[in-house]
């Protein structure tokens, strides 16, 4: 199988490391090579972070370039648009409609670009946007938006539920459990 | 069984299979998880050391008491360690002896993009290089191995993209070694130079064995694909060529970077029309082929700086590209920045205020050089704050000391800060030193330091008390601020940089991000007092914002911390 490319894109301190845990553990539970390549250190505060995660019969580089992303899930609009050159033509873009305005906008130097979603539909490109943030809170807790967009694109890498219901005991601690559980639904259902 | 593993967390696993008794680390990115997994194995001893150098003689010291010992740190860190590390070359070991040095090209998280292989060259010591989790965990295992058959220190090089990807480990069983005889030896341990100089003679014969052992031993692979392009390379860098040229070359991947072999490269190269050396950073195994008459193509194509990946290798070489789509307008970058509710956030906008020449440092608090705080002229390295301070104020006289401070942390300070306060008391400048003590290492992930009353298994340890050991260093005037008042703080800071004598002022407050601090609600904004001036923008906080002409907090980020309150004249920001 050629290998297949999943880019997890969001703002420092978003959770991003547990997603791509996630989706790493249903990957090697399928029997695939599997490589996960994260950022730690400064980027992780409040910077534009990413993460890659990649999976077929063997896995080289761990990294994911420019046209190569099978799908991009991003946990904020305006990352969705930074990272959008790295979708391969034809991927699939899983975006949370949050917005979080980065310092140059903060301090007016620059401007948050409108109706991103809308724009990059135009392109002709399959984006699934879900109010992550708002599910999450239905769920019990802001932070677990990640989980939601998790939910959403199981639905979209065609392993059973099951699956990833297993993956979730194995990287959500015990007391966190019922509401990952949830917020996984709700992100399933909104898929 | 099969885990998916950080690079990291591999190496760690392996530290743990190959029976290791001793870990002395101080945390760098990207190296820190190697000491932080280890941790976790009660078999094995882990601790954080003040810093690097102190951090590799303890484990120097470990393996001449005959223990498997490790240190871990990042490229800059080896610039510390090595001192102990050039002279243990010529020792040897008694139990094996492990360093793992990160490089960061690409500088994720890093000051310079230095090449540690230099070190290893220059100190003349074993280095091999991994290139997933998989192999971290096994070379590990064959350093130890190493160190022990050849009487060396043996460094294992990593890099960002090896230490912070996961991929498949087959985990295996400890396997303990225990911990060998010491028996005195001062012809091998002292090193007077009537010892050294034998000492010297045997290093060089050494590395002629380890030439020797590097032709033939499977750390250094040969994949002949009977293609008339050959490939030497090696770590990250033969992921991005494997995937990049799959099979339509033939690959050298070397495990073993110093020394490098002579004849594999020879007979590899003699098969191939032309050879390529893809390596990041500096052009060692470039040079080394030249040197020994290979023509090879390398830094030519590639150049000195950054990451290389399969794309570029793809579009050097098969001259591929890509096809790209782009959003089509402007995107505004997104830099780090200090955390809602960072306690060093007021103490920067106070210097800011202030505009005083501020002589920075290395840790989270770096990011007090970006808009709009932008209140730091100087960072060097760890502790080089302090220190060139003094200097600063010697070049410029008693004016410049009463516009200038240090900024520092208090691992940092820890690390190599101290040295540098008793030069300013003992060569006396009338500097001001300002402590951030947020009672953590914040920019590597939070792990504890000696100041902090913990250690690094979480245990209570012995805590050093800053001030007291700021006027024992010879500083009389010692002052705490606490930096979520700032017109307090800001205050104390005029104060002391008007003092005739030196002065160090502890700004403390735990880093907000610490599980144990609690947080208030977050703050609200009162719509009828707000009028949009965005005063409150200037501190450069990332939960606040303007939309439609009114300050918005985002309830998601803010901590309650009420530095914003002191910035809004109109009282429009409550509780």
């Amino acid at each position: 199988m050629e290998t297949k490319s999943i880019m997890i894109v969001g703002v420092g301190g978003q959770g991003s490391l547990l997603a791509s845990r996630l989706i790493g553990n249903v990957l090697l539970s399928q029997g695939f090579d599997v490589k996960v390549s994260e950022v730690h250190g400064m980027s992780q505060r409040g910077g534009s972070v990413v993460t890659y995660v990649k999976y077929g019969d063997e896995v080289y580089s761990p990294v994911i370039e420019k046209g190569e992303a099978d799908i991009i899930i991003s946990f904020e609009q305006l990352e969705a648009a930074r990272w959008l050159p790295f979708l391969k033509k034809g991927g699939s873009l899983v975006t949370s409609t949050q917005q979080i305005d980065p310092m140059p906008v903060i301090t007016g130097v620059a401007k948050y670009p409108e109706n991103i979603i809308g724009k990059i539909s135009e392109k002709g490109i399959d984006v699934t946007a879900v109010d992550a943030l708002s599910l999450a809170e239905e769920a019990g807790n802001s932070k677990a938006s990640n989980v939601v967009l998790m939910g959403v694109v199981s639905t979209k890498m065609g392993f059973s539920e099951d699956v990833w219901q297993n993956a979730l005991v194995e990287c959500v601690p015990e007391k966190f459990l019922e509401l990952n559980k949830k917020a996984f639904a709700l992100g399933r259902n909104a898929g | 069984m099969k885990k998916l593993m950080l690079g990291n967390e591999a190496f760690a696993r392996g530290l743990y299979e190959a029976g290791c008794n001793v870990a002395s680390s101080y945390p760098g990115t990207p190296s820190t998880e190697i000491t932080e997994a280890v941790a976790k194995y009660d078999e094995v001893y882990a601790e954080w050391a003040p810093n690097e150098k102190v951090a590799m003689e303890v484990a120097i010291g470990a393996a001449i008491g005959g223990a498997r010992a490790f240190c871990a740190m990042k490229h800059v860190g080896l610039n510390v360690a090595a001192d102990p590390l050039y002279t243990c070359s010529y020792t040897g070991v008694n139990g094996g002896l492990v360093i793992a040095v990160a490089d960061d090209p690409g500088m994720h998280s890093s000051q310079n993009e230095q090449d540690s292989r230099h070190h290893a060259i220059a100190s003349k010591v074993l280095m091999l290089e991994p290139s997933d989790s998989s192999e971290c965990k096994e070379f590990v295992k064959k350093g130890f191995e190493l160190s022990e058959e050849f009487d060396t220190p043996v460094i294992v090089r990593l890099s960002t993209r090896v230490s912070h990807s996961q991929s498949a480990v087959e985990l295996c069983d400890r396997e303990e070694v225990g911990v060998k005889p010491y028996v005195k030896n001062a012809q091998k341990y002292v090193t007077l130079p009537a010892h050294a100089r034998p000492l010297h003679v045997k290093v060089e014969e050494r590395t002629k064995k380890l030439v020797t052992y590097s032709e033939t031993c499977d750390l250094n692979k040969v994949i002949d694909n009977g293609s008339e392009i050959g490939v030497i390379t090696s770590g990250i860098s033969y992921q991005y060529a494997r995937e990049a040229l799959g099979d339509k070359v033939n690959f050298l991947k070397l495990g073993i970077v110093n020394p490098l072999p002579v004849d594999i490269i020879k007979n590899f190269a003699k098969k191939c029309k032309t050879v390529y050396v893809i390596e990041e950073l500096d052009d060692i195994i470039e040079t080394h082929c030249k040197k020994i008459g290979v023509n090879v193509i390398g830094k030519e194509i590639f150049g000195f700086i950054g990451e290389l990946s399969q794309t570029i290798i793809a579009e050097k070489l098969l001259g591929t590209k890509n096809d790209v789509q782009a959003f089509g307008e402007d995107v505004p970058v997104r830099p780090p920045v200090m955390c809602a509710g960072c306690p060093h956030r007021g103490l920067f906008y106070d210097l800011k205020k202030l505009g005083v020449m501020v002589s920075g440092d290395i840790g989270c608090y770096t990011l007090g050089a970006a808009a709009p705080l932008a209140a730091m002229d100087t960072t060097i390295c760890m502790g080089a704050s302090v220190s060139g301070l003094h200097g600063f104020n010697k070049a410029r006289g008693a004016e410049a000391e009463k516009s200038s401070v240090a900024v520092i942390g208090d691992s940092t300070f820890m690390h190599s800060g101290i040295t540098g306060l008793v030069n300013i008391a003992y060569n006396s400048t009338n500097s001001t030193v300002i402590i951030l003590d947020n009672s953590i290492t914040g920019m590597t992930g939070h792990q504890q330091n000696p100041t902090t009353g913990k250690n690094l298994k979480g245990d209570p340890a012995a805590a050093v008390n800053l001030e007291e050991l700021c006027k024992a260093c010879g500083i009389k005037s010692v002052r705490v601020v606490d930096p979520y008042k700032m017109a307090e703080t800001e205050a104390v800071i005029k104060e002391e940089l008007q003092k005739e004598e030196p002065s160090v002022i502890i700004s403390r407050r735990p880093c907000a991000l610490l599980k144990y601090v609690k947080h208030k609600p977050a703050l609200k904004v009162d719509n009828d007092k707000c009028v949009g001036c965005k005063q409150c923008l200037k501190i450069g906080c990332p939960a606040l914002s303007i939309h439609d002409g009114k300050c918005v907090i985002d309830h998601t980020q803010c901590v309650g911390c009420g530095i914003c309150t002191e910035m809004c004249k109109l009282g429009a920001i409550t509780e």
